[in-house]
Parts: structure tokens; sequence; C-alpha cells
């Protein structure tokens, strides 16, 4: 079996989780747009590990889950506080900040 | 079949720095759960301080220490003790700036009870209260934990993980701003997505390596790019993607765009440890995974660096002229001094590395120092930090505006300051090493930074005062201490700055 396939689809859920954070709207769905990327990258450490025959890339996809999951914390954290602000979690609405 | 699994060789002693830091972040948790109120500030000042403290004098202890620990996955040598050593001092200053209280009428920089909402009833009591809060000193300490962790890194996960351990507290704590505190969710919430999106980079880049050495080890990659079957897609892939991350860090173009706003946004003594301390963590990161992972393949990723490196020098230092905001303007000069040391990286070679370090102590101070000066400069909104409001600053202080003129100056890199050492470092390490084109580009770039910093010299002692205009507030001695911290370090590295230089010099070797 072609392993090259899975590394074809982790490139693909890559880049659909890349545009999806240049064009959502809503912070919540960029950040998971970004948990995709990450799990994207999962996905390609565990290929990699069985093309070359390590464990390493296993060892290191749950590094990455464990991180992903301290990131969902903070990241909920600080856009439930934008929304109660708000009322609004759209990443357009923020814009005081500028020029 | 089952195989042995051998078990790495652990030696803490090398590490020892960083288990401090990291101790004292977790006692200052349990300070936060055990010690009543009334006297949670005061111990947490003096645990955060004393930790940082034993952090540097365990630094000078492990000084000459060159070696691999860990299974090879943290290097302890010259440039990890060096900027250690240097995030330890400025961390010290940046805890002073954070413990300020008697700045703003009810209290610190920093709001008490974050989860409040701007603009409620509650938010208005809360900013007559004169309760703080005392969460942001374990917060500051695991961040400057894992800036110590970054350039220690030798090993590519553990390097995402120290930025993770890094950045996911200040995102925190740029959102914990007292006053205006729309513009510091804002902040915090623009810092958070762009920071995991290009953490995501960073971590694919990693998984592509990893694919194309079989290990994230950076001595493995480095031996992996002299073999001539590897797959080269691979790694030119993993490194540009490794370098998004890396680049996004250090806050240079076209990776910029954070900067100003979460200067801007975040409580300024937090600004002030994200300008010192990330910028030095994040370049150590880039000269390790440059120098030591892809030191042989130079010719790939030089290109990329140059262009990136002219592009940060030119739009740093173009839009800083248009700025009206004094923390915005700072923030622009930040790109431009980003791009100043990528010339010194870029140089690929001992002096490189030694001008690096040695610019990154000098710009740390000062620009710690100048964003403790604009905490000083207030109206009864909190901080005044349009530049309209600084004018005539030195006829109502001039010790103020002297003192904020003189890191002006050494931003600029007049001679007899720290920033002219420093300029002229990483300018001659690279044109010893052939990039005298860059070098071009800096010198004249550097001229247009030292016209919008001496636009803000102008403005603050010959222009009229405006009649309703800020008021220079007296600090406590943190706040003081932190600044002559800054003014001592930027005059000294100025006038003799021989000693600092040769410890540099000393410093500039890497194990791998």
């Amino acid at each position: 079996m072609n392993e090259s396939y899975y590394l074809i689809l982790a490139a693909l859920l890559f880049t659909i989780g890349g545009a999806g954070v240049l064009v959502r709207r809503n912070a919540i769905l960029v950040f998971m747009s970004v948990e995709l990327m990450l799990n994207s990258v999962n996905l390609t450490l565990v290929t990699f590990s069985r093309i070359n025959g390590t464990l390493e890339g296993q060892v290191m996809a749950f590094f990455v889950m464990v991180v992903a999951a301290a990131e969902v914390v903070v990241g909920l954290a600080i856009i439930m506080s934008i929304f109660r602000s708000r009322r609004s979690a759209s990443v357009d609405d923020v814009n005081l900040l500028k020029y | 079949m089952p195989t042995d699994i051998l078990s790495p060789q652990l030696s803490y002693g090398p590490i020892a720095p960083l288990l401090i830091v990291f101790g004292t972040a977790l006692v200052g948790v349990l300070v936060e759960a055990f010690v009543p109120a009334r006297r949670r500030r005061l111990a947490q000042i003096v645990v955060a301080i004393v930790g940082l403290l034993a952090a540097f004098v365990a630094v000078v202890l492990l000084a000459g220490t060159h070696e691999l620990v860990f299974a090879d996955a943290i290097a302890v040598d010259g440039m990890t003790l060096f900027l250690q050593g240097t995030l330890a001092v400025l961390g010290i200053a940046a805890i002073l700036l954070i413990s300020e209280r008697s700045l703003d009428a009810s209290g610190g920089a920093v709001v008490s009870r974050a989860a409040v909402l701007p603009g409620s009833r509650e938010d208005v009591a809360l900013a007559e209260a004169t309760d703080v809060q005392t969460e942001i000193y374990p917060l500051a300490l695991f961040s400057l934990g894992g800036m110590m962790l970054f350039p220690a890194s030798n090993n590519l996960l553990l390097m995402f993980i120290a930025l993770e351990v890094l950045s996911l507290p200040l995102y925190l704590m740029a959102g914990l701003a007292r006053r205006r505190r729309l513009l510091s969710q804002e902040a915090a919430m623009k810092y958070f997505l762009l920071g995991a999106f290009s953490s995501a980079f960073f971590l694919y880049g990693v998984a592509l390596l990893y694919g194309y050495a079989g290990s994230v080890d950076l001595g493995e990659v480095a031996a992996a790019t002299g073999l001539a079957q590897s797959n080269e897609a691979l790694l030119l892939a993993g490194i540009a993607l490794l370098a998004v991350g890396l680049l996004f860090k250090v806050g240079a173009v076209p990776f910029q765009a954070w900067t100003p706003d979460v200067y801007q946004g975040s409580p300024t003594p937090v600004t002030a440890l994200m300008a010192a301390c990330t910028k030095i963590a994040a370049f150590g990161g880039l000269l390790r995974v440059f120098y030591v992972g892809f030191g042989s393949v130079e010719w790939d990723w030089e290109p990329m660096m140059w262009a990136v490196a002219i592009l940060t020098m030119v739009v740093g230092a173009l839009l800083a002229v248009t700025q009206t905001d004094v923390k915005r303007m700072l923030a622009y000069s930040a790109v431009a001094h980003t791009g100043f040391i990528l010339v010194g990286v870029i140089a690929l070679s001992p002096a490189g590395l030694a001008g690096t370090m040695f610019y990154l102590l000098a710009y740390g101070f000062t620009t710690l120092a100048a964003f403790a000066v604009v905490t000083l400069v207030r109206d009864s909104s909190g901080e005044a930090t349009h530049l309209a409001q600084w004018a005539g600053l030195g006829r109502k202080s001039p010790l103020v505006a002297g003192t904020f003129a003189f890191f002006l100056f050494a931003l600029a890199g007049i001679p007899l300051t720290s920033g002219f050492m420093a300029k002229f470092a990483v300018f001659t390490a690279a044109v010893d090493s052939g990039a005298t084109g860059l070098v071009v580009v800096g010198v004249v770039t550097s001229a247009v930074t030292a016209f919008f910093y001496a636009r803000v010299v102008v403005l603050m002692f010959f222009s009229e005062p405006a009649p309703d205009g800020p008021t220079v507030s007296v600090p406590s001695g943190f706040t003081a201490g932190a600044i002559a911290l800054g003014l001592a370090v930027t005059v000294v590295l100025g006038v003799l700055p021989q000693p600092v230089l040769d410890l540099a010099e000393q410093a500039s070797r890497l194990v791998s």
C-alpha cells in the first residue's frame, strides 16, 4: 500500500485549514481551521513514522495533541471574553487597533 | 520481538536555570492558592525576583559548559547561557514594571478581574477598587521559562513545546490591561489567532523535516543534509515552513502584522516583556535552527533570508515614520530592529553570532526601559500614548523627556550609546561574510529610523505643551529601578562595550 497517499491527504487538509483561517470570519471557525492544520500535521507525522520505521513520529503526535488541547483552553477563554464584551465573535468586528 | 529500551542519561545540573524558573512559577501557583489575599502581592514579587536571581546565578556558575544533555534534546552552550542570563535579568526588570502600583490611582496596569465585562457596572466599580491581580506573576514566569528553553532546544519537537510554553501565557497577559480593556482583549485575540496559525506552520515544517531526516534532532537533520540521496523537496519545504513560524515570533516582514496591534493594545509592562524577551528567545531559536541544523545548506535559505531582512528593515522604518501613537511607533521600530538583527543572523559566522547576541542584549534593555518611560506619561484616562500629547514634555519634565530622548538615540544608533555598538557589531560581521549589499540597505534604513526618533525628540523639546496635556507621574522604586537598569546598560554598553563584546565572542560557540 502506498503511504504517499496519506501525505497528499495531509497536505490537502493542511491547505484547507490554511484557507479556512484566511477566509472564515468567525473566530471560532478560524480557530477550528487551525486545529484542522494541527491534525493534518499529526497525520503527516504518523505516516512518516511508518515510512521511516521509527516510533518517534507517533510519540510526537501525542505531544501535538496535548499542546493543541492547552491551546484550546487559552484560545476559547480569549474568544469568550471578546464575545461577552462585544456580542460577536466575528474577526471583522475587532477593528479598534489599526494603522 | 522485545527490544531493549535504552534510558537516556539525565544530568540535571546543566539545565538548572530552566528548572529554577519553572519551579519558581509552580511556587507562584501555590502562593496564589494558599497565601491570604492581602499578602499575596508581596509574596509573589519576592518569589519571582528571588527565583530569577537564582536562575541568573545558576547561569553564571554554568559558564563554560558546552554539552548536549537529555538525549541531545537540550544544548547548553555559550549562546544558550548568554541568552538565558540576559532573559533572567530582563525578566526581573519586567517583573518590577508589572509590580508598579503608584502610577494608576487604583493600582497596577493589570486588571484585577479579567472576566468582568468592559463597560459594565462591575467594571466601573472595579476601576475604582484597589484590589490587585497576582496571577500574572506565575504567568510571566512560565513564559520566561519557555523563553529560556527556546534557544536551548536542540530538538525541533522540544522547540515547538517551548514555543507554546512561551506563547500561551503571553496571549493571556496581552488581554489583561486595566484601562482600555476592549483594545487589550482585541490585542489578545489577534495575537492568539495569528500565533496559533504560525505555530501550525512551524509544526508542519517539523513534520516534513522528520520525513526528510528520520529524526527531529538538529544534529541528525544536519547530518542528513550531507547525504545525496535524500528528498530535497521535503528539506526545502521544511526549512520554509519552519522559517515562517520563527520569523513570525521575531516579527519579521511579511509576518509582522500582529506586532503593532499587540504592542499597542497590551498593558505596557507586558508589552515591555514581549518586546525585549520574546525577541531574544525567538532569535535564539532562529540562530540555533539555521546555524546548527541548516548551516551546510546555506545556499538554499540565504536568498530567502536576504529578501526577508531587506523587506523587514525597509517596511519597519517607513511605516514607523507615519505613526501617531508612541507605542505603535516603538512597535514598528521593533520591526526595523528585527531586520537589523537578521543581518547578523545571515552573516552565518561566529562573529555574526556574537554580534547578534550583543545586539539582542543591548536592544532588550533599551526597549524595555523605553516602554517603562511610556507608562509614566498619563492623563485622566490612563497612559497618554498619542504623540500629540507628548508635545512640550521636555518643558514639563526635563528628566523624563531627556531619559526617553536618550533611549530613542540609542535605538537610532547614535555613537556613545549601546545601539551604535550593536549595529556596528552586526554590520561588520555581515561585511566580513560578504553580505555588503545587505549592510548598505541597513545603513540607509538606519538613517530613516533616525528621522522618526529625532522627530519625537523635537516634539518633546521644541513644541509648546498642550494646555490640557498629560502629566508625568512620579513612579515608585519599581519602575524607577527598571528604567535606571536600562539606562545604565545603555550607557555602559555604549561607552565601555569591550567586556561584554568579549563575553559575547567567548559565548559564540554552538554545540552540535
